[in-house]
């Protein structure tokens, strides 16, 4: 096998809704470890490619690869039901709105999935959210239900709940963009945390000091296409786009406002 | 000819034993409707068309006609192709699957109404379709739906008198055979009436208390 092949591999991603394409010959290829931060305005198609990677959105056309492994390969529905859970199971995604389960408390949100998937015993699903609810800090309301946890410590377990399934790759999709502001510090030391892990990372956001700070590599996407991609200090210091530079000086003044 | 309620502790234990299967079936088939109706629900908004017209079907069938034809065709209408169910066993299946249809309503539109990012939050952890359903969406949707399904289980039991006519000696039949011994019928529809009446507040405690079990993780 080719020893240069990334480790997520996208290729020519397609995506229209209807008529509305959304995703326009989309290429990303991502390393071991690299953690990657996509930028744009709103409706620009950032969503939909996170969304394509663990297929929630079925790509209309290109490939996804993880690894040695096809996520959007062509086979029969229930093969492809098989095939789509096992992949997923190596995907953490972590979504704006958090997404918990109310009905259960912060320890069942984790160890739901690793019981269920894995046949973890009692004893070693409850070890295994004790660890990612510490690693998370959330440890002291492990049994409180979601309903009473802020936006912040929401978010953490959901975080725990994904990283519970050991995942080879975390997906953000505008974590902290729901949460108040003096909320978004605590996760984003989180996934901080990770990335001193070196966990391969593809962080969806508006915040652009966040992702200069923890990000390899940003890209700026618009109308469904990658505009400009490169290093943060030159993306955001130096972008050779003109889109790129008015999308970055209308940020800054609508976050100076 | 005035009342005279002190016949009636002679046929007391009559009485309280038919009180006692109607708790029984009304049980049953709370049970039978419940679960049942919670699988209608996901085949109705989940199942290969295949699968869903003949359900739909069914459900088209026990909602649009009498319980009590279906009561008669469950216990007399079955033994003549073989199937002998007890009177007991007919009228679980009977009234649990007429009320399942009722609930299948009712869990549809609660499992419809749960946030459609549940579903994705469960299937992004590697969860089936089937998986998320039933660990993720029916438990919420349950949750949700508890107070009308707790209405259809009060008409479910008063609708359990209809299991008379196929002789189950429930409520109903034992005070008629007490009436058909003592000419008493007042008191005796009184006395039972007090009985369903009771059985009711039971009911309404027990599911206040679940509601209010389920407040607490809301
Ligand atoms: N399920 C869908 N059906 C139809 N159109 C959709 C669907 N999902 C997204 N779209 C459209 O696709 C386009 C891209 O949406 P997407 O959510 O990917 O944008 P985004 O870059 O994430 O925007 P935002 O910053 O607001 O989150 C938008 O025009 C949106 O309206
Ligand atoms: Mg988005």
């Amino acid at each position: 096998m080719n020893a240069q092949k990334p480790f997520i591999d996208i290729r020519h991603a397609k995506k229209s809704f209807g008529t509305l394409e959304v995703l326009k010959d989309i290429n990303l290829q991502v390393d071991r470890g690299q953690i990657v931060a996509i930028i744009g305005p709103s409706g620009s198609g950032k969503s939909t490619l996170l969304r394509a990677i663990n297929d929630l959105d079925p790509l209309s056309g290109g490939e996804i690869w993880l690894e040695d492994k096809q996520i959007n390969m062509d086979l029969p529905h229930r093969q492809y039901e098989r095939h789509i859970n096992e992949v997923r199971q190596e995907i953490g995604m972590v979504f704006q709105h958090f997404n918990l389960f109310p009905h259960l408390k912060v320890r069942e949100n984790v160890t739901l999935a690793p019981k269920m998937l894995k046949g973890l015993s009692d004893a070693e699903a409850n070890a295994l959210a004790e660890e990612q609810l510490t690693k998370v800090g959330m440890i002291e309301r492990i049994d409180y239900y979601p309903s009473q946890l802020s936006g912040g410590q929401k978010q953490r377990v959901a975080i725990a709940r994904a990283l519970a399934m050991k995942p080879k790759v975390m997906l953000f999709d505008e974590a902290t963009s729901a949460l108040d502001p003096e909320l978004v510090e605590e996760v984003n030391l989180v996934m901080k945390q990770l990335a001193e892990e070196h966990m391969t990372m593809i962080i969806v956001t508006h915040e652009m000091g966040f992702a200069e700070s923890v990000c390899d590599r940003v890209l700026f996407m618009d109308q469904g296409v990658v505009v400009e991609e490169g290093p943060p200090e030159v993306i955001f210091r130096n972008p050779k786009s003109e889109r790129t530079q008015n999308f970055l000086r209308k940020h800054l003044a609508g976050n100076q406002a | 000819m005035g009342l005279d309620f002190s016949v009636i502790p002679k046929y007391l234990d009559i009485v309280l034993l038919g009180a006692l299967w109607t708790i029984a079936i009304t049980l049953g088939a709370a049970i039978v409707s419940f679960f049942g109706g919670i699988l209608l629900a996901v085949i109705a908004l989940y199942a290969h068309p295949v699968v869903r017209w003949p359900f739909r079907a069914f459900s088209f069938l026990f909602l649009g006609t009498p319980l009590l034809l279906q009561l008669f065709l469950i216990y007399f209408g079955l033994v003549q192709i073989g199937i002998d169910v007890p009177a007991f066993v007919a009228g679980v299946i009977g009234l649990g699957l007429h009320f399942a249809v009722y609930n299948s309503e009712l869990f549809q539109t609660s499992i419809l109404a749960v946030d459609k990012g549940q579903i994705e939050a469960a299937r992004t952890l590697g969860l089936s379709r089937m998986q998320a359903l039933r660990k993720v969406v029916v438990p919420q949707a349950v949750r949700d739906v508890i107070p009308p399904i707790g209405n259809n289980m009060i008409a479910l039991l008063k609708d359990s008198a209809l299991v008379s006519v196929i002789g189950v000696s429930e409520l109903t039949l034992s005070a008629q055979r007490a009436i058909g011994s003592t000419y008493r019928p007042f008191e005796f529809y009184v006395l039972v009436a007090a009985i369903y009446y009771i059985i009711n507040l039971g009911m309404e405690a027990v599911l206040r208390r679940v509601e209010r079990r389920i407040q607490a993780s809301k």
